[in-house]
């Protein structure tokens, strides 16, 4: 199956996508993530403030079949949530890359360098299908 | 077609009973304590009776039909059990009676005690938890004391495979220790490299379920066992699946230092419905100081060397569970399953159990793809999809609603896509076993040819396919609608 993977993101192995801005952040879930949950019923999120050191749970998407947690790519402080994804959580099936979860200030940017560009996280993808 | 709600019956002013005049004086209750909105359903006694009758009728369990749900062992409840519980020394005990007068209900408690801690090895069996859920937890909370009695209280982790139950990694959180996921390894054991690396000395335990959730023994269960050890942590072994076992492997024997039984699955007491469940623990030697309690003992003997029987609470116990005896009721059905089978019957259970698995997968083998394909145990996992179809595991299960079967369990283990988790369990006969086999054949033939067929199902419920997102992003808890509530107006708050 071929997935969405934006070139201009970056990606973690539990399947979170990461935009970077200068020294801030947005995090959300990929194509191939919210494709295997199926329909997201609810999404819970972290207080802004909150700070996470990397690859730890911010928070937890809900969907019919499973729960899985939310695990932040790089460290950081959480400085803004999409509060819209508490009434339309579909928006999350519906485009994941638009569905933005937190906006984070980041710790120390050299922690992006151990993530995924889009062609590895395409092969990373793909491989766990087979 | 549906039911209406009990509320939607009936007529303004009918009732079921008629009061007699009182023949005391009323009481004068102060006019802000007498409420006229209580709003109970006004319906006569037999617009009750056949209300519930008709939800009876739509109601469906193991005495229906096959319910092949994985991890639930829904085998079926003899009714001999039923007969037992409900002789009147049983079911008109009260439970604050005096043990003088329960003598006969405390030796019912010490037995299963006794007969459990037998078939799995364990030096003591506390009947305590209500049910699966809470025996996790009173292991546990065991665990951590044990820990901490002995000053070491750096172990905060507990490792659990990645095919574990949801209820073992939330048993941990809710013992406030912290959960660390191991991998499975290429043939659905615990990953072993994973497990050496995650050992040292902040590991309080692991929880591991044997046979696990794919239905397959843990091969290394030895090696496992002798990892946790040897970095001070205990093993807590989650005993859902232990129908694969009886008599047969001693979870005890391998080195478990605590188990939960589910007396409601493996041995036979209601499951589903309210059960209720029963969730017996048991412990190593080391961990007995600090079993739930109070549990029951032997305390003296008579005049004629008979045994008198009193409550016994543990010296560190980790305090009582549930009120009482736990759910007594419970005990004596399993006693009464227990000794029917006796020792041998017990091993036959598991063997026919194990035998039953292994049929029907090897029936559903070439048409579905068996995760993990190996000999399986009392379950096995197979992925719900179909070559050349677009049908998913959903599909599937509501389909089999339309031939009168209950669907398997449904996305789970969490490891497996599109997981359709079967366990028949003992008590199936070929024939059912071949019935559900053909139908399952197919379905996947149904799923090329005519897929709208499975998207729709069921078509035979007494309700169509169930919005299942809806349900779940909108939940109305309420019969029917409230009224608005009062708004609250927040005072002001001052600037801070």
């Amino acid at each position: 199956m071929a997935y969405n993977v934006p070139d201009d993101l970056r990606y973690a192995e539990s399947d979170e996508w990461i935009k970077v801005e200068g020294d801030e952040a947005t995090v959300g879930i990929t194509d191939y993530a919210q494709d295997h949950l199926s329909d997201v019923v609810y999404v819970e999120l972290p207080d802004v403030g909150a700070t996470f050191a990397k690859g730890e749970s911010f928070g937890v998407v809900e969907s019919v079949k499973a729960a899985a947690d939310l695990n932040i790519p790089v460290g950081g402080e959480v400085i803004a949530i999409n509060e819209a994804l508490e009434d339309e959580p579909e928006k999350v099936n519906e485009a994941p890359y638009e569905a933005w979860m937190i906006r984070i200030k980041l710790n120390d940017a050299s922690e992006l360098d151990a993530l995924m560009d889009a062609e590895a996280y395409t092969t990373y993808s793909n491989d766990r299908d087979d | 077609m549906t039911e209406p709600l009990i509320y939607e019956l009936g007529s303004p002013g009918r009732r079921g009973i008629a009061m007699p005049d009182p023949d005391v004086p009323l009481a004068d209750l102060p006019a802000d304590l007498v409420r006229d909105d209580l709003d109970l359903p006004q319906v006569s006694e037999l617009d009750v009776v056949r209300h519930y009758t008709h939800l009876s009728h739509l109601n469906f369990g193991i005495d229906n039909n096959f319910y092949p749900l994985g991890s639930c062992t829904m085998k079926y409840n003899p009714k001999l059990n039923e007969d037992i519980a409900r002789l009147p020394g049983f079911a008109g005990l009260h439970p604050a009676q005096p043990a003088a007068m329960t003598q006969g209900a405390l030796e019912v408690v010490h037995t299963v005690q006794e007969w459990l801690a037998e078939l799995a090895g364990f030096e003591a069996v506390s009947l305590q938890p209500a049910a699966g859920a809470q025996g996790e937890f009173a292991g546990i909370l065991m665990i951590r004391k044990y820990h901490h009695d002995r000053g070491d209280t750096k172990r905060t982790k507990v490792l659990i495979p990645d095919s574990a139950h949801g209820t073992n990694p939330a048993t941990v959180v809710m013992a406030g220790l912290d959960v660390v996921e191991l991998p499975s390894d290429e043939r659905g054991n615990v990953d072993l490299d994973a497990l050496r690396e995650a050992c040292d000395d902040t590991v309080a335990g692991l929880m591991i379920t044997n046979p696990n959730t794919l239905g397959l023994f843990e091969e290394h269960i030895v090696e496992v066992v002798e990892l946790i050890h040897g970095c001070g942590g205990l093993v807590y072994g989650d005993g859902a699946n232990f129908n694969a076992l009886l008599g047969i492997v001693r979870p005890g024997d391998l080195g478990f230092d605590v188990m939960h039984y589910n007396l409601h699955k493996t041995f036979s007491t209601p499951h589903g419905g309210g059960g209720p469940g029963a969730g017996a623990v048991g412990v190593s030697e080391r961990l007995v100081p600090y079993l739930p309690g109070p549990m029951a003992a032997i305390v003296d003997e008579d005049d004629d060397g008979r045994p008198i029987y009193g409550l016994h609470t543990p010296e560190k116990t980790i305090g009582r569970m549930k009120a009482f005896q736990g759910n007594f009721g419970m005990h004596v059905r399993a006693l009464a399953y227990m000794l029917v089978y006796g020792r041998e019957g017990l091993r036959q259970v598991s063997e026919m159990a194990v035998l039953n698995a292994n049929y029907l997968m090897a029936r559903l083998r070439d048409t579905y793809h068996v995760a993990f394909d190996r000999i399986c145990m009392h379950e096995f996992v197979i992925e719900g999809k179909v070559e050349g179809s677009d049908v998913r595991a959903l599909d599937i299960s509501k389909r089999l609603i339309d031939f009168g079967f209950h669907p398997p369990t449904n996305y789970f283990p969490l490891i497996v896509h599109e997981a359709l988790m079967i366990e028949p369990t003992e008590t199936e006969s070929r024939e059912t076993l071949d019935a559900f086999a053909d139908v399952m054949i197919q379905i996947a033939h149904e799923a090329v040819e005519q897929p709208e067929l499975l998207h729709n199902a069921p078509h035979t419920a007494p309700v169509a396919r169930l919005d299942e997102v809806r349900a779940a992003r909108n939940l109305m808890l309420c019969c029917r609608p409230i009224p608005a509530p009062e708004v609250y107006v927040q005072p002001q708050a001052s600037a801070t």
